[in-house]
Formats: C-alpha cells, sequence, structure tokens
C-alpha cells in the first residue's frame, strides 16, 4: 500500500485539474491501482478478505476525498484568478434615473384635500371661464356694485347665450353657487383651482391659485368658521400654536364678513406661522377671506336662506405654500425652471397622509 | 382715507392715544394701514434762528449762515436756498439728523471749502410737504433751540382701509361715530348752525333728470374773497393727503374728508343761466378738472347751464366753471346722485376721484341741509360774503329702512351671545332705532344695512370678534369617508406616475400669445381670446398644453439645460354649448435635450426620440386606467407633428386618447428650438370611466401549471407595413394559446428583398390542459403563418 502515500502525495502535489484528473484515472479507473485491489478481493478466502478489505476500502476513500479536495481547491483558486481579471472600478457612476418632481401648488392642494377630507369636505370645481352672473351677480355684486371694479377682471368679447359676459372668474367662489345649485344642502365643499386677476408685480401674477372653503348646514355660526381655520390651519402648519385673529371686513357675498389673521414670529428675518401677532417678535398677516353665506347668495343658489345658513371662506393656495415651504417670490411658481421645480418640487412617493402628517419636512429625500 | 389725530379728535371727545385708536379702529373692521407720525422723524432737528448771511466765497448761489441755537455759540452752516437771509427762524438739522425725505444722514463737511455744521431745512425736505422753493420759515417768535418735533406737537396721521359697504366712514365724523360706539369717547354734535339767507337766490337750479339726480340744492355766496386757505385747514387736508388749493377749494375738500359730503362750489360769474341737472346729449363732452375730455353718453347725469355741460355730475367738476381768486360769488351744489348711474358713469369714462366713490357707495340722503350749512359757515368765515336763500329742487331718498331683527341672531349666526341691553346700546351709538318688538330703523347713512344678518355684524363687531368662541363642526361617526371624484384620483395617480418617470411638473400660464395658441387650435371649435389682456403675451387661453411647456423648455434651454422632461396637468380650454366654455383636463408631456447624456459605459449622448414620447403615453395612460391593450397606433397626430414620426393612440378608429412624437421642425423651430423635441399630449377627458361601482376583489386567478413555450417567427412584409398590424394578427391567430406577441426585430437590407422588411416576432404559447406535442405546435404554427400571409407576410426560411 505505499501507492497510496505515493498518490496521496500526488495529489497534494497536483497543480492543474487536468493533473488531479490523471491521478484520479490511475487510482480509481477502470485500470488504476485502487480498482485493481477492490477487484482482488473477489478472490480472496473470507479470513484474507475480513482484514484486508477494509484497509483497500479505507484507501479507496482516502484518495477520493483527496482528489475532491484537491479539485474542488484548485477550481475555487482558478475562480478566484478569473475573478480577479473581471475587477471593475466601482468609482465610476452608476446609471441614474432622471428624477421627477411635483409642483409645489399640486402637492399642497393634495394636503388641502386631505386634511378638508378628514373634516367631511369634498373637492369641488367649475370653469375658470365663467360668466359674470355667477361670478358676481350671483355674489351679491350687481353690475354697478364698487367690489365689481376692484377685482381687475379679464373679460372676453364674448356673451353667452343668455346674453351673459364671459370672464375669467376672478375668485373659486362661483364654484359656490355651481355646488349649490347641483348638490343642495347639507354642503361641506372646497373649490381650489386657477383664478386670474389683472394684476402684476413681485407678489401677484394675472394667475394664481384660490381655494373656497363651503358649509351650508342648519345652525352653522361664526364660531364654528373660526373652528374650522383654526383646525385646518394648526393641520396644514402642523403646530398648535396657530392664533387667529377674526378683523370685520366686507365681502359682499358674506354678511357678517370676516378677515382672519393668523399670528407669525419672526425667526431669522423671515415669518414663522405659529404664536401670537401681539408677541415681542411676532405680527398679524393677513391669510383668509371669510364670512357667513349672505342670504342672498343662498337663494342664488337655490336654497332657503330661512332654512339653511353657513359659512364660506378663501385663500391663496400659492401663498399657503410659500409660507409653508418657504418661497418668497411668487413669479417662479409659473416659469417651469427645472432647477426650481427640482428644488421645491416634491417627490412622486410624497403622498400626503393624515398618519404621517400632511407635510413634507426638508431633507427627508437626499 | 387719511386723517390726522387732532382732526378726529375736533370731531370726538376722547382721551385714548393713537395706538388705542388704531387697534379699536381695526377691531371695528375699519383697517388700519399705517400710522405715520411725521414729528418721530423730526427730533434731530432744531428751531434755528439765522443771525447773519454773507456770501459763499467761492460760489455764487451758495451763502455762509451763522445760526443760532439759542446756546451762545452759533454754527456755521453753508446754504443754498433763495430766502436763507439774517432774521429767518427756520430749522436745522445737525450732524447726524436723518433727512426723512430721502434718507440720507447729514454730516460736518466742507462746502466748496466752507466747513458745513448742518443743513437748514425746506418743508419737501422734512417730508411734511411739496414746498422746495426755500427754507422753512417760522414765525419770528418761534422757540429757538427747542427740538422741531416739540415745536411741531406730535399730530399722527392714520391711514384708514374703508371697506365699499362705508360710505359713512369715508368722512372723519363716521369714523369717529363708530369709535365712540365702541366706548372710546364721545361723538361730539355737527357745529353747524343753519346760516339765512338775506335775498333769494339768484340763479335757476333745477334737476331735469330726478333719477339720476334726485335732489340738487344750491345757494350763491356773494362777496367772497378767494385765497389761501387758513392754516388749520390746510393742515388737515394735508393729513389727509391732499394739496390745499384755495380756500374755496378747500373747504369743499374739507366737508368732503370731514363729513364724506362731496360738493361743489362755482364761480357764478362765469356760469350763464339756470344751472340744471340733466342727462347728458349725444355728442356732448366735458372738459374735466383734470384736463382730460370726456365724451358723454346720454344716460349719463351731467350739470350743466345754458352754454352747455360743466360738471360730470357727482364725479369732477369742469375746467370751465371752477373758482378762481378772481372769484367773487360762488355758486353752491350739494345733490344726491343715485349711486348705480355714478357707478356705471364712472366706470364707462374709467374716470375715479373722491367724489365718485362716495356718491357710488351712497352718501347720507339726509345730510344735504347740514352740508349746506356747513360749507356755508366756513365760508363765511374765510371768505366772507353774503349768503342767498337755499333752492332745493327735487328731494334726497330720505326714507330710513326697519327691518325685523331677533337678538338671539347674535350667537345663532354671529356665534357669540350679546346681551340684549348691550345690544341696544350698540345699535343706538351707531344711530339705529331700537323699537320695543326689535323692529330697527336703519339711520340714512347706512345703505348697506339691509337685512338682519348685517345687524349681527354691527352688533359683533362693536362688542369685539375676538370674543368668538371656537365651536367644532359637527363630525360624522367613524374615520373619515372618502371625498375624492374618480377623475381627482386619476389625476392625482397620474401626477405621481409622470413625477416617477423622471418628469418635472410646471404650472404654467392659462393664456398665450394669440400666435401659439393659434399654431395648435385646429379642431378646437375657435379660441377664446381676452379683450383686455394684461399683455400679447398672455392673450388667448390655451387650446392645448404643449405650447406653455414648449416656452418654459426653451427658457430652460436657453439657461443651459442639457435635458428638459417638464409635465403639465391642467385644463386646455374649447367652446361648450350656449356660449358656455368647455374645459378639459389634459396632460402634456415635453422632451427636450439629451434624453441620455453621454457616458463612460454608453458612449455619445443621446436625443429623444419619438419612442421616448411613446413610451410615456403608454405609461401614463396605463395609469390613468385607459384600455392600452386594446389601443390603436394610427396617425394624423396633426400638423405640429413631424409626419413620419408622430402618431395617435386610439380606442376605436375615431376616439384619440392621445398624440404623440416629434415636433415638426416649423413648430420646433417657432418656439426657438433647434434639437429633436419629443412631445406627448393625453385627453384625459376622453379615457372612458370605468363600469359599475368597483370592488376591492379581483377575479380569481391561479398561475397555469404548464410551462409556457416561445416560439420565433420571421416574416418578409412590405415595408410598409405597421409592425402592430402583424402584432395584432399574430396574436388574433389563436386567441386560445398565444397569450403575447413581441416584435424582437426589424431588419431591412442583406437578404431581404427591395421594398420588404423583415419582421421577428417572439410568440409565447400557453398549454391549458397538457402540454403540446409537435402536432399540436404545429397546427398553432400554421395558423400564425396563416394569419401573416394575410398581410402578405411570408415566413423567412
Amino acid at each position: 500500500m505505499e501507492q497510496l502515500e505515493t498518490t496521496l502525495a500526488a495529489i497534494a502535489a497536483a497543480d492543474t485539474i487536468e493533473a488531479v484528473e490523471a491521478l484520479r484515472v490511475g487510482a480509481l479507473g477502470k485500470q488504476g491501482w485502487v480498482s485493481a485491489l477492490l477487484k482482488s478481493l473477489g478472490g480472496m478466502t473470507p479470513e484474507e478478505r475480513t482484514s484486508t478489505g477494509p484497509r483497500i476500502h479505507a484507501a479507496r476513500e482516502a484518495v477520493t476525498a483527496a482528489l475532491t479536495e484537491r479539485r474542488g481547491a484548485l477550481e475555487s483558486a482558478a475562480l478566484e484568478a478569473k475573478l480577479a481579471a473581471e475587477t471593475a472600478d466601482l468609482s465610476l457612476p452608476a446609471p441614474t434615473a432622471p428624477r421627477g418632481s411635483v409642483h409645489p401648488v399640486s402637492q399642497v392642494m393634495d394636503e388641502l384635500a386631505e386634511i378638508f377630507a378628514d373634516m367631511g369636505f369634498a373637492v369641488a370645481t367649475g370653469p375658470e371661464i365663467e360668466d359674470d352672473w355667477h361670478n358676481f351677480t350671483a355674489l351679491n355684486m350687481p353690475e354697478t356694485h364698487p367690489a365689481r371694479a376692484m377685482h381687475d377682471t379679464f373679460y372676453f368679447p364674448d356673451r353667452d347665450a343668455q346674453g351673459r359676459s364671459m370672464l375669467l372668474r376672478t375668485h373659486t367662489s362661483p364654484v359656490q353657487i355651481r355646488s349649490m345649485l347641483s348638490q343642495g344642502a347639507p354642503l361641506r365643499v372646497i373649490a381650489p383651482g386657477r383664478v386670474y386677476r389683472s394684476d402684476s408685480d413681485a407678489t401677484h401674477t394675472p394667475m394664481f391659485h384660490q381655494i373656497e372653503g363651503l358649509v351650508i348646514d342648519k345652525g352653522i355660526h361664526l364660531g364654528h368658521l373660526k373652528w374650522t381655520l383654526e383646525t385646518f390651519l394648526k393641520a396644514f402648519f402642523e403646530r398648535d400654536d396657530i392664533v387667529l385673529r377674526l378683523r370685520p371686513s366686507y365681502f359682499p357675498f358674506t354678511e357678517p364678513s370676516v378677515e382672519v389673521d393668523v399670528g407669525y414670529t419672526l425667526v431669522n428675518g423671515k415669518r414663522v406661522v405659529g404664536g401670537s401677532g401681539d408677541a415681542a417678535n411676532g405680527g398679524w398677516m393677513e391669510v383668509l377671506g371669510s364670512g357667513m353665506v349672505n342670504r342672498k347668495v343662498i337663494e342664488f343658489g337655490g336654497l332657503d336662506p330661512n332654512e339653511w345658513q353657513g359659512f364660506a371662506f378663501g385663500t391663496g393656495v400659492d401663498r399657503l405654500a410659500m409660507l409653508k415651504y418657504g418661497m418668497d417670490d411668487l413669479r417662479p411658481f409659473f416659469d417651469g425652471d427645472v432647477r426650481w421645480l427640482q428644488h421645491y418640487g416634491f417627490g412622486a412617493l410624497d403622498v400626503p397622509t393624515l398618519s404621517g402628517g400632511v407635510g413634507v419636512l426638508w431633507g427627508v429625500r437626499a | 382715507m387719511k386723517f390726522a389725530l387732532s382732526w378726529l379728535q375736533a370731531l370726538l371727545d376722547t382721551k385714548a392715544d393713537a395706538k388705542a385708536i388704531a387697534e379699536k379702529l381695526t377691531s371695528l373692521g375699519l383697517e388700519i394701514e399705517g400710522v405715520e407720525d411725521a414729528s418721530a422723524a423730526l427730533t434731530q432737528f432744531k428751531v434755528a434762528r439765522v443771525l447773519t448771511a454773507e456770501k459763499h466765497p467761492q460760489a455764487d448761489k451758495l451763502q455762509v449762515l451763522s445760526v443760532d441755537l439759542g446756546d451762545g455759540s452759533p454754527l456755521q452752516v453753508v446754504c443754498g436756498a433763495p430766502n436763507a437771509r439774517a432774521g429767518l427762524v427756520g430749522v436745522l438739522g445737525l450732524p447726524g439728523a436723518v433727512v426723512p425725505a430721502n434718507g440720507m444722514e447729514l454730516r460736518k463737511s466742507a462746502i466748496r471749502g466752507v466747513e458745513s455744521n448742518g443743513m437748514m431745512c425746506s418743508t419737501r425736505e422734512l417730508g411734511l410737504g411739496e414746498e422746495h422753493d426755500g427754507i422753512i420759515e417760522l414765525p419770528a417768535d418761534a422757540p429757538v433751540g427747542t427740538s422741531f418735533a416739540d415745536y411741531l406737537g406730535s399730530d399722527p396721521v392714520f391711514d384708514v382701509a374703508i371697506t365699499p359697504n362705508r360710505p359713512d366712514c369715508m368722512g372723519v365724523h363716521g369714523i369717529a361715530r363708530d369709535l365712540a360706539a365702541a366706548g372710546l369717547g364721545v361723538l361730539k354734535p355737527i357745529d353747524a348752525a343753519h346760516v339765512p339767507g338775506t335775498y333769494p337766490c339768484p340763479v335757476e337750479v333745477r334737476t331735469d333728470d330726478p333719477e339720476g339726480c334726485p335732489a340738487f340744492y344750491g345757494r350763491v355766496i356773494r362777496g367772497v374773497k378767494n385765497g389761501p386757505s387758513p392754516q388749520w385747514l390746510q393742515d388737515r387736508l394735508k393729513s389727509a393727503g391732499q394739496r390745499p388749493i384755495s380756500a374755496l377749494v378747500d373747504i369743499t375738500n374739507y366737508v368732503m374728508l370731514g363729513y364724506g359730503r362731496p360738493a361743489h362750489a362755482y364761480d357764478l360769474a362765469k356760469l350763464n343761466g339756470a344751472v340744471v341737472a340733466r342727462r347728458a346729449v349725444e355728442g356732448e363732452t366735458c372738459l374735466a378738472l383734470n384736463g382730460k375730455e370726456y365724451a358723454l353718453q346720454p344716460w349719463m347725469t351731467v350739470i350743466a347751464d345754458d352754454s352747455g355741460v360743466h360738471d360730470i355730475a357727482g364725479i369732477m367738476g369742469g375746467e370751465h366753471s371752477g373758482c378762481s381768486d378772481e372769484t367773487t360769488d360762488v355758486l353752491l351744489e350739494v345733490a344726491y346722485f343715485t349711486p348705480a348711474n355714478i357707478a356705471r358713469t364712472g366706470q364707462a369714462l374709467a374716470l375715479t376721484s373722491d367724489a365718485r366713490g362716495r356718491f357710488e357707495r351712497g352718501v347720507d340722503p339726509a345730510f344735504l341741509d347740514t352740508g349746506m350749512d356747513l360749507l356755508t359757515s366756513l365760508i363765511l368765515d374765510i371768505c366772507g360774503g353774503e349768503p342767498s336763500e337755499v333752492i332745493r329742487a327735487g328731494t334726497p331718498p330720505t326714507d330710513r329702512k326697519t327691518l325685523a331683527y331677533d337678538p338671539a341672531l347674535a350667537g345663532n349666526l354671529g356665534g357669540i351671545d350679546v346681551a340684549d341691553s348691550e345690544q341696544k346700546r350698540i345699535l343706538a351709538a351707531l344711530g339705529f332705532e331700537v323699537a320695543e318688538d326689535w323692529t330697527i330703523t336703519v339711520p340714512t347713512w347706512r345703505p348697506d344695512v339691509d337685512g338682519a344678518p348685517d345687524i349681527v355684524e354691527e352688533v359683533i363687531r362693536v362688542h369685539g370678534l375676538d370674543a368668538v368662541p371656537s365651536t367644532p363642526l359637527p363630525r360624522a361617526d367613524g374615520v373619515a369617508k372618502p371625498t375624492a371624484t374618480a377623475a381627482q384620483m386619476q389625476e392625482r395617480r397620474i401626477r405621481r406616475a409622470a413625477a416617477s418617470r423622471g418628469l418635472n411638473e410646471a404650472v404654467t400660464w392659462s393664456f398665450l400669445p394669440t400666435g401659439e395658441a393659434e399654431h395648435f387650435s385646429e379642431g378646437n371649435g375657435g379660441l377664446w381670446t381676452l379683450a383686455n389682456p394684461i399683455s400679447e403675451d398672455l392673450k388667448t387661453m390655451r387650446p392645448s398644453l404643449l405650447p406653455g411647456l414648449l416656452s418654459a423648455t426653451r427658457r430652460n434651454l436657453d439657461r443651459g439645460a442639457t435635458t428638459v422632461r417638464l409635465f403639465e396637468i391642467g385644463r386646455r380650454y374649447l367652446r361648450g354649448e350656449g356660449g358656455a366654455s368647455d374645459e378639459q383636463p389634459s396632460l402634456a408631456v415635453v422632451l427636450a435635450g439629451e434624453a441620455q447624456a453621454r457616458g463612460w459605459a454608453t458612449g455619445k449622448a443621446k436625443p429623444f426620440d419619438a419612442f421616448d414620447a411613446k413610451a410615456e403615453a403608454l405609461a401614463l395612460l396605463a395609469e390613468a386606467g385607459a384600455p392600452v391593450e386594446n389601443l390603436q397606433v394610427m396617425g394624423e397626430a396633426g400638423s405640429q407633428f413631424h409626419p413620419g414620426q408622430s402618431a395617435t393612440l386610439r380606442l376605436g378608429p375615431k376616439t384619440v386618447l392621445a398624440r404623440f412624437g416629434l415636433l415638426h421642425p416649423t413648430t420646433a423651430k417657432a418656439f426657438d428650438l433647434s434639437s429633436p423635441v419629443a412631445v406627448v399630449e393625453l385627453f384625459l377627458d376622453r379615457i372612458p370611466a370605468r363600469k359599475g361601482p368597483g370592488s376591492f376583489a379581483r377575479p380569481h386567478y391561479a398561475p397555469p401549471a404548464l410551462q409556457a413555450v416561445t416560439r420565433d417567427y420571421a416574416f418578409l412584409v412590405p415595408a410598409a407595413l405597421p409592425a402592430g398590424d402583424l402584432l395584432r394578427a399574430v396574436r388574433g391567430a389563436d386567441k386560445a394559446n398565444v397569450v403575447a406577441a413581441r416584435v424582437f426585430d426589424d431588419f431591412r437590407g442583406q437578404g431581404v428583398p427591395e421594398g420588404q422588411k423583415s419582421l421577428a416576432v417572439e410568440v409565447t404559447l400557453q398549454p391549458v390542459e397538457k402540454s403540446y406535442d409537435e402536432a399540436a405546435l404545429k397546427a398553432i404554427s400554421d395558423k400564425i403563418v396563416a394569419a401573416g400571409a394575410k398581410l402578405g407576410g411570408v415566413l423567412r426560411a
């Protein structure tokens, strides 16, 4: 059995898979010496078999194991060598996908829809090319009303089949009339959308976005309006220290009419919504116009003002976006500058939810 | 509306300071826009006497003054004012003082080589008026050395925004009434005794237009002497931002600003015959005080005499009949004009004035006599003269409205319970009469009040809106119900799908330059074009979202962007029925610049092509719920598109859900775009709505137990055959077995005859009950080959 020692030594020394294979054939192949020994077992006496058999089997196992191990080692080494030759410079850039974004106005409208849905408000819409009946008359602004002139209205030369002048809606309030006429009462809707005024400077663009809110029900009063606006602003800015100041005002479509200021605090020279406007480093800024819906407007909406009453409010969506997300110029909103859109826009997955907070913190997405 | 504290104090007995008054005004709904105290900026300026004035050695127009501040050490000051002279008492700004008019800080300096230790100031420099012809001259006994702020005394000016419903507060007196009702003082009675006339009015005064001018009161005052008005009157007008003109004009302005009562003073010498309120006659014009000529319409009310129109009634007086320094006899006009007529006339003439602002909102119709008395007393005091009797033509509408009111409404509508006694007190203080049964009589100066909610507003605004308690809206049981409509959900989905595909959402103007709108207007039934656009660039409502995005794309490329992937979701504006608009939801995508930047692995930069557009169109249509599997790719994308590299996606032959492709080079050029631009337009309104109520549960599905088989078929087909047609034929060849088919090669050239192409299709076959044997596969293959053959396709060997 000195052959065993020689074979094992040869296997250990084999440095190619081919050499290992040759050794396997020499030992375990048909003509191999181990095979020859195994064959010799047949010619042995039982006693010889008992004494020699285990040694022969042990030799076979030892050779088999040595071959497997050596082959494995050589294969691994070969693979390592192959892989080493395939080294890639992973500091090179990977393929990138372009980064899309959702416009802040869309994002804020989604946030508003989410907040108001929780308070039972649906989203209503109406045409932007309106007639003067819906935009003015039905909102208690007859033709000679001084407030009409204050609206800086864009007119079309056209009239509709009823002879009404066509114009670009100056506010989202005509949706109040359309909602009452189409849905009746009780009613809770918000109506976000584009509105138009013939006005242009750093804080005014001829097109901007408003959101209107309308509640028509029984027993609704100014206290409900105040609560609704407080609740909405707390949810929108995700702050509990929202303080409102109600000021009497005038809108033809509400009576009483209330202008709503929200307290802000100056932080590093910027207005941050929250805190009392009467505090040392605070102030008030006008954010909403509102009031109890004028009885005439309820009538124009096809409802009985002795039975139904409610409140309405309106505010600028772009302005809310600016206050929350820190833009200080309105004009780039409508410019489509990709750099601005990527900086101030939102990710596709930033879907506002109540459980996650409707807002998107800066830096959540790198 | 601006006025000084001292003016308010003349009408309201109050101890409140400016801050308290300002806060109360805002809380009453008379919003304070600012409180300015000119004296606050003048503490660094001193009353000073010029002791000597010598010619400047180097400059003809300058003088070197020695100025005394009363401390015994006169200062040397260089001054260029023509009126600077020895003995003059004026105002000296010392080094460190900031000049209010220009914000410059004064410094000790040398002017043409002569040291100057301050500046003698003009009225304009101190922000006290327009006067700049010379330095301020104070009375000789003004206390030299005292601060000019102290000398002037503090008289803050309030700037109040008056809402259009409060004509009564377009005079200081009305504001004082509101403050008194809110407990900030006691309203003083108006000091205007009736001055009886001593002779009949020598001019006939008449109204021939009782609709536009229900009442026209007139009176002549003879023998007046016009000239500058007294200082107190000038100061009050200046605090209101008005320029003093002459006593007669100033007095009418004073009564307007103080009491909300516009009036007009005519120079009697310039009138000819009866003075009549009447409708204008077609073709008449009026040269108004602003120097402009206005063409009048026959429904406008004017004041005219035998010579013609003098005055656009209630809006602006005429150039020819106003008072001047030579005026000796005046005719006073105190009239009531119907608000709606004034508004319409003012709008038609595009003419605003203080008088119009008041008449169109509605002046107090019961104040004509008091107004006449105020004017008369002031004129007699200041200009002298002798008044005639008053002619009263017509009757002002002084009937007072009565309203039924229930004090419980303060709580039920206003949300705040106010005691009945307090409600009565508030209403009485505002001039309302409250009967036992709560019938309320509205004062003549409150035309805006015509219903119970108005009374609620009066009560709660004076009581204080701060006291309104927050009251939760009733909430439906359980978790809030979904409220979004299917269309809203669709819009939200595709917006975020587009963003997730790397597109940036833009919001562009709804209006376009007309030419750009026209370029995209085909088949839209006519454009909406504004009559009064803010500019030619923002004139016509967009019939498509593409032009706005193309312009945004150009701006981005101009700024150096290498790739632009913009989308927008919004309305396109079409013509609807009955003259209404038809506004439909749309989505547009513009891809421009590099689709892929040059890269170490990918080589050269690659531009966008029509297939990039197709990929977006299909992906977004799928998100929008469109049946993309059933869509046909057809032509006729429109003249704006590259005729060979654009298509429509249709549901059936007529319903175009989308168009996409490369822009026509002519279109691109019109938008200053040079490289290939791929665009998509989705017509969201045309995507069919899902049928039925919908269910959360999905149809049953179990993955097939048997493995699918793929087979490749290469067809030689006519080069013009759309691959999609071949695919549809292959898919339809054996619907039970063919579950998918995909073109993986389109080859022309060597081995393919001229006029033909080779399309290679990978077909996926799905056995259902048992695996395919050779015979089954052959049967399917035969059907596929036959389907290809129908389109002229020959299986390649």
